[in-house]
């Protein structure tokens, strides 16, 4: 690829990106159905649950380590979440909890 | 109250709900700009798709996709999928965003996984201006991205320390952030069914085509069940 046409394909993929956020609000600027106002609520949570399996995609049960250490790592994030109740720490023991395991364990 | 002294206070209210994307985009950033670098792109186009296309796995395939044959329509098409489950970051945003004035644009342009989980999740502490603390969740997270892919761009070659398994952050903030997320719901329908949607679609179609399947799935269920499960949230 030339320079020329490098910078036409980045231009695209930014077009394509601000096309799938921008259509929504284009499309619902003047009235928003009540089945869209209804999506808009309940959507969330479905979209949450689809992204913590969208991180967890790669991981293979059946061979390697299993699953083991992002299994491990994820309980580490929910009792310590349960307990205290402090996004940061969460997050910190449970990344902390699967290096240590994929660094030294697994 | 000042205009300045209402965004200094939504910035200083809006940076600790950012501090696992600054690890996390930090890190990934330069993973990024070190996989850039390893094509032979220097800092200049890692960074330059940072700032314009600001999505992440769309610009990891972006930076391969650069290196084969041209085919403008491909990369379009191809972007569009990847980044097409932001259409139900629009649709859950539609009213937290509007009426916003120019900060509604640079909301929409920047709603990448991670603002739209913050903002979508958080209650904007009282006081807080809404759409200043919504700017400055999305700015931080997008200034983080950048300066880790310029950074992996630059000096990648030059990081030795171990730090396997830290891309797992973002998994943690996921994590919590669905937590978050269920504790706040009245019922868990919804949770369940994208759970349930997206496994099924991942065993399905595998982990690099299961996105689509599983949008569809969900909108189909939720279409479907709508009925009992406004009923519910509403009991």
């Amino acid at each position: 690829m030339t320079v020329r046409q490098q910078i036409l394909t980045i231009a695209l993929a930014a077009l394509a990106t601000q096309i799938t956020r921008f259509l929504p609000f284009l499309a619902f600027r003047k009235s928003m159905p009540r089945f869209v106002l209804y999506l808009g609520r309940v959507l969330p949570s479905a979209v949450f649950s689809l992204l913590v399996v969208y991180c967890l995609k790669e991981v293979d049960p059946l061979s390697g380590s299993r699953g083991l250490p992002e299994a491990l790592g994820i309980l580490t994030v929910a009792l310590l979440h349960r307990w205290k109740g402090q996004m940061l720490l969460s997050i910190a023991g449970g990344t902390l909890c699967y290096m240590l395991l994929v660094q030294g364990v697994f | 109250m000042p205009s300045s002294h209402g965004a200094r206070k939504a910035l200083k209210a809006a940076f600790p709900h950012t501090v696992p994307i600054l690890t996390g985009f930090l890190f990934l950033g330069m993973t990024y700009g070190i996989y850039a670098r390893s094509l032979d792109f220097g800092f200049l186009y890692p960074t330059l798709m940072a700032v314009t296309v600001f999505a992440g796995s769309a610009e990891f395939a972006l930076a391969g996709m650069l290196t084969g044959p041209f085919d403008p329509l491909g990369a379009f098409l191809m972007i569009l999928m990847i980044n097409a489950r932001h259409l139900f970051y629009g649709i859950s945003m539609l009213d937290k965003y509007r009426n916003l004035g120019w900060k509604t644009l640079y909301l929409i342009f920047g709603l990448c996984d991670e603002s739209f989980s913050v903002n979508c999740v958080t209650s904007v502490p009282e006081g807080v201006d809404r759409g200043w603390f919504y700017f400055f969740v999305t700015l931080l997270n997008q200034l983080y991205w950048i300066s880790g892919a310029a950074l992996g761009g630059l000096f990648g070659s030059l990081l030795h320390f171990n730090t396997k398994g830290l891309d797992f952050v973002m998994t943690a903030m996921f994590v919590v952030i669905f937590m978050n997320q269920w504790r706040k719901d009245r019922s868990h329908d919804s949770a369940v069914l994208g759970l349930a949607a997206s496994v099924l679609c991942l065993m399905l179609f595998g982990p690099d085509r299961f996105i689509l399947p599983s949008m569809a799935l969900i909108l189909l269920g939720l279409t479907l069940l709508r009925r009992p499960i406004e009923g519910r949230a509403a009991a």
